[in-house]
């Protein structure tokens, strides 16, 4: 229950920083003052200033944008895909096509991943767009696999073998019935996967591989941070806190959601 | 036993088949002409077509493909376009850091994560358990290149026990293990977390089993229960995560390369980009895609070895 | 009453004598966390007496038994006194326990398939009591392991002790766990449900292995089964508890003869329970199955697969229009294979099944042709509201009137209400009416009852099969009852068929199978099934078949 609260707040915090940054923020992210670089925190620079004399502040708050965004979009993208290619391996366990959708998992798990991102944003241009993909293609097999574990038990259930009985077609049931009884996993994963696209992301533009200047990314400003790093340590600490935060409120989340959703432990509450 | 392992290694084989392709087609779309950015921007257009028929660039791609892979079996990785270096030469030579790197950092996550899973899990819900969860929620939270920054900034910059980067190579041992001693702590650290995170919960779950109960009624104490009957079927789900932590391990340890200066595969395959040096981020990825490949496989071997139920 | 004298050497103990007892609860309460779960509970066991300990689920008899072992769960907070030899165990400290658990007690547990560590030989497994309380050499103890696993029945020529779990039976297994639980000869031995899981020919091994093994060692046994047919074929004396409390004890020939606490008599009547069939002239054959073969496709061995196996081998059977027809048979015999076959959920690869001559599984079949499955937590989408559950079937014909919900609901005595509230409010036997209610709401012409009773306590088991013998004869339905339970079927059907191995081996009026079984295998099912002994002074006395399992 506390993880579940102080994960809700943590996250809300983060995320209501993202959107507070479409419209204001305390400076602004694109006018360079070099005399007013690495300025430690102070009343004027809450968070300080970064190596170009940009408010810190505000960067963490527009760099939240592109984590969340990059991460959020890529964990659309395995859910989008990997759901429905679970459930249909599942509805056709034993099947061509569970077996297609089990060895393309097999594959893409075969890669290690990050290097795979690597080469991708590397060889089709850095950007967030490609940073999005090459993190989405990852969660595809991800959310597959899981809504395959999931769903699998569940078509040997009773339940299940009543709505065969009653005449309801495969798709049918995973719709009616199977997905409904995935989607605690579901979300828990979801947070999960979310975290990890944020911890890559920040990888990636660090190696500088993802979101391209002038958009702030937290990993950028890390990379940016390296070299002044005995200077003014605040420039490194203040983003690396931000990912952690950001990372630790996600899991937390995640966590207290699995306790919360977990049918043994609904089912004592009932 | 052998048809499991003979249908695992089919399937494996298979992988590397399709990996292989699939590694050779996103070099073939990417832009960018390797013989032309050696020349230069004002190279002319009759030179850059020698040079491309000399790199072998002309070629059919099916063939180039095919001549790639051949060349991979027998341990001939290509000539670098860049440095006119056979590959396999340059691998070997970072695979000298990358690889000990890769081992220490292993070594120093199981070594932390299997004492604080088995405590966390036998002191369910009490203080030791408690400090375990939290240590491994912000084990899992922290990007490892910032705990690296962090280990730079605390241990060689302010206390200057260790040097900053870099790599002096193995004619020291001991300078060459000291340098890659914040590496290693910064690699293993997030390992260390999601294993004793697996070990807990899976430990947690063997506790409840009935054949533990059964251990309990024959007169095994619980310490007695939990090393001869709980530890090994927990192992299991740890192999499984090790398995596929080890591409994580790849992937942060390229990046952790960057941010020491360790002259291994990481900062080859980045250095090969930028300088469109294809053939040596082919044979490099292809190389990183095989390791896991055979880990998956070791794991498995590993499945075989623990549990008997696989042995038929 | 009992036949043991002969059957088991050693002879009978006299039951509940003079000597001290070896094992008293005295005044023993215990609550988990806040919640009560044993009052009061006194029971004195003699040596070599056997005390069965019977009750249906939830009224603690495991609990009690776990109390003895010191194996209670976190949170446990038991009062009283557990002597053993006149000392106190509660007392005791856990290393004191450890140390008498496996040499003075010995405990066989419900799951054979679980209880074993499946990562260990079996002989390991034997050997490691024995070398837990005795400073035996390996080898020694591995001797003493291998004699222990053949006196238990497991022939080393056929099942050494090299062999690991996944490689035996359930039947198999339970026999490893008691020769854990005897390797030491404990003065003491303690089975929870040992048969529960087991097939009724294996129930019968079992049960006998463990009679005399008690008998020629000596050994007292605390017997915890909830089935008081088994209490009656190997029991001394008998326990009756019921919500944490013993509510009678005494000789088991007496308490089942004179039945004088109501509980106990309930709990004998729903044993013995018939419920009322009007008897019926078979109409037109309705659902006709012919040389129906379902084969599975063979294990693979390396990158070949081995030959199918037949899980139904050319099996023909015919259910007529307002028939009741049974089919029993031991798990892996192919009837639940053949069930979902008939329910059109799975292919056949030879034969063919049709219901008023079409096909199994087209639409029009659908209709005329509904299930209720065995487990009741099982069968009901846990997100869905009772109505909506109800009316699944109706999805073939349109919308289900509220009206209709309402009726199917009052049919299986549940109240219109009840729609509207969610299925983990109601208990299982409520959630097999709403099951029922569910099958027969588009009032079909044959209804699928597979395995329907068998996760119920006996009296409300009793209750479920009236309510399907009232509906079957109201309605006219024809039924196909499926089930590993003899007495169950004997009720409730107007012919039986019996399957073995993928093939049905008899088939005929009930009464006239159980009377006169002609096939060895319905005898020997028959004969293996543990018998109540008549009632007497009671109301219906026709106790021929109790409930076997």
């Amino acid at each position: 229950m506390k993880s579940l609260v102080l994960g809700a707040v943590l996250t809300v915090l983060v995320l209501a920083a993202a959107l507070l940054s479409f419209a204001w923020t305390p400076g602004d992210v694109t006018s360079v003052d070099i005399p007013a670089r690495l300025q430690p925190p102070s009343v004027q620079h809450l968070l300080g200033t970064d190596h170009l004399g940009r408010d810190m502040l505000s960067m963490i708050m527009t760099g939240a944008r592109t984590s969340l965004a990059v991460a959020l979009v890529a964990v659309g993208i395995g859910m989008g895909l990997g759901v429905p290619l679970g459930l249909a391996a599942a509805a056709r366990q034993g099947g061509w096509l569970d077996e297609t959708i089990m060895r393309f998992n097999d594959l893409v798990f075969a890669f290690p991943s990050l290097v795979i991102a690597i080469l991708v944003t590397a060889l089709l241009g850095p950007g967030a767009i490609n940073a999005i993909l090459a993190i989405g293609i990852f969660n595809i097999p991800v959310f597959a696999r899981l809504t395959r574990g999931a769903a699998l038990p569940l078509w040997h259930r009773e339940f299940i073998l009543a709505a065969r009985t009653a005449g309801k077609s495969a798709l049918r049931i995973s719709v009616e019935h199977i997905l409904p009884n995935t989607t605690n996993l579901l979300i828990v994963q979801g947070t999960i996967q979310f975290s990890l696209g944020i911890l890559a992301e920040a990888g990636l533009s660090y190696v500088g591989l993802g979101a391209q200047p002038p958009i702030p990314s937290w990993g950028r400003m890390l990379a940016d941070a390296q070299t002044m790093v005995a200077l003014a340590p605040h420039v490194a600490i203040i983003p690396g806190t931000a990912i952690v935060l950001t990372v630790l409120g996600l899991n937390l989340l995640g966590d207290g959601l699995r306790d919360r959703l977990d049918p043994r432990l609904q089912g004592r509450a009932a | 036993m052998m048809g499991y392992l003979a249908r695992r290694l089919v399937s494996l084989a298979l992988s590397l088949v399709v990996a292989s392709a699939v590694i050779f087609l996103v070099v073939e779309v990417a832009p960018g002409d390797p013989a032309s950015f050696m020349l230069g921007m004002n190279a002319q257009s009759d030179t850059v077509a020698a040079l491309r028929s000399e790199l072998g660039l002309d070629l059919p791609p099916v063939q180039r493909y095919l001549a790639w892979i051949g060349g991979m079996m027998t341990g001939d990785f290509g000539v670098s376009y860049t440095y006119r270096a056979p590959v396999a030469q340059m691998v070997a030579e970072r695979v000298q850091v990358s690889l000990p790197l890769a081992l220490l950092a292993l070594g120093l996550a199981v070594v932390i994560a299997l004492p604080a899973g088995i405590v966390a899990a036998t002191h369910r819900g009490k203080a030791a358990d408690l400090g375990v969860v939290g240590a491994t929620q912000l084990g899992v939270a922290i990007p490892n290149f910032w705990f690296a920054m962090l280990l730079v900034l605390l241990f060689a910059l302010k206390l200057r026990w260790f040097s900053a980067g870099g790599f002096p190579g193995w004619s020291d041992p001991v300078m060459a293990l000291k340098s890659l001693t914040l590496p290693a702590v910064a690699l293993a650290l997030p390992q260390a977390a999601i294993l004793a995170r697996v070990l807990r919960s899976s430990l947690i779950d063997i506790l409840s089993e009935d054949f533990m109960r059964t251990a309990r009624a024959k007169g095994l104490s619980r310490r007695q229960t939990l090393w001869r009957h709980g530890l090994r079927a927990a192992l299991i789900p740890v192999l499984t995560i090790l398995g596929l932590q080890f591409s994580f391990l790849l992937a942060g340890a390229i990046i952790i390369e960057q941010v020491f200066f360790l002259p291994g595969l990481g900062r080859l395959i980045f250095q090969a980009i930028t300088q469109r040096d294809l053939i040596v981020v082919e044979s490099v990825t292809m190389l990183l895609v095989f390791a896991v490949i055979a880990v998956n496989f070791l794991t498995d071997l590993a499945y075989v070895a623990a549990d008997p139920r696989l042995r038929r | 009453m009992s036949s043991s004298g002969l059957k088991y050497p050693g002879g009978e103990p006299q039951a509940g004598g003079q000597r001290p007892p070896l094992l008293a609860l005295d005044h023993l309460s215990l609550r988990i966390h806040d919640t009560p779960i044993l009052h009061d509970v006194t029971l004195g066991l003699a040596a070599g007496e056997i005390l069965a300990l019977t009750g249906e689920s939830g009224s603690g008899k495991s609990m009690t038994a776990f109390a003895t072992m010191g194996l209670l769960p976190k949170g446990a907070r038991p009062q009283g006194r557990i002597a053993l030899h006149g000392t106190d165990l509660l007392s005791e400290t856990e290393a004191q326990m450890s140390a008498r658990r496996g040499r003075d007690i010995g405990m066989v547990f419900q799951e054979p398939m679980t209880a074993l560590n499946p990562f260990h030989r079996i002989g390991d497994q034997v050997a490691e009591t024995i070398r837990i309380h005795q400073k035996t050499s390996r080898g020694e103890a591995n001797r003493q392991a291998a004699e222990t696993l053949a006196r238990t029945g497991l022939d080393p020529a056929k099942i050494p002790p090299s062999r690991y779990p996944h490689e035996l039976s359930g039947g198999q297994r339970q026999r490893v766990v008691i020769a854990m639980a005897i390797a030491l000869k404990p003065k003491l031995l303690i089975a929870d449900e040992p048969t529960t899981a087991l097939d009724v020919t294996t129930q019968a091994q079992i049960l006998d292995l463990l009679h005399g093994l008690v008998r020629s060692d000596g050994m007292a046994m605390l017997l915890i089964t909830h089935d008081l047919a088994v209490v009656a074929q190997h029991a001394d004396r008998i326990a009756v508890m019921k919500t944490g409390r013993i509510v009678e004890t005494g000789p088991t020939a007496q308490v089942l003869a004179e039945r004088k606490h109501p509980y106990t008599r309930a709990l004998l009547e729903a044993s013995a329970h018939q419920p009322h069939l009007t008897p019926k002239a078979p109409g037109a054959p309705l659902l006709v199955a012919k040389d129906v073969v379902r084969s599975y496709p063979g294990r693979r061995a390396g990158l070949k697969r081995g030959a199918p196996a037949r899980a139904v081998d050319g099996v023909s059977l015919t259910v007529a229009s307002g028939e009741r027809v049974g089919l029993v048979g031991e798990s892996g015999c192919g009837k639940s294979t053949l069930t979902r076959a008939i329910l059109g959920l799975e292919p056949v690869q030879g034969g063919s099944i049709t219901l008023g001559g079409q096909p199994v599984g087209s639409k029009g079949t659908r209709r005329q042709m509904q299930a209720v499955f065995q487990d009741p937590y099982g069968s009901f989408n846990p997100r869905h509201r009772v109505g909506k559950l109800v009316s699944e079937p109706f999805h073939l014909t349109g919308v289900a009137p509220e009206t209709a919900i309402a009726e199917a609901l009052a049919e299986v005595g549940l109240a219109p209400e009840d729609a509207q509230r969610h299925i983990h409010a109601f208990s299982g036997g409520q959630r097999q009416r709403i099951a029922i209610a569910r099958a027969l709401i588009i009032r079909p012409e044959l209804v699928i009852f597979d395995e329907a009773v068998s996760a119920l306590d006996v009296r409300v088991r009793a209750r479920i099969l009236d309510l399907i013998a009232e509906l079957t004869n109201r309605h006219g339905l024809a039924s196909l009852f499926i089930s590993h339970d003899l007495g169950v079927v004997r009720g409730i059907t107007d012919r039986v068929m019996v399957m073995r191995a993928g093939k049905i081996v008899e088939q005929g009026p009930t009464a006239s199978v159980f009377d006169n079984p002609q096939h060895w295998y319905t005898k020997l099912l028959l004969d293996a099934a543990p018998k109540l002994p008549p009632l007497s002074g009671g109301g219906d006395t026709d106790a021929g078949w109790p409930h076997a399992r």
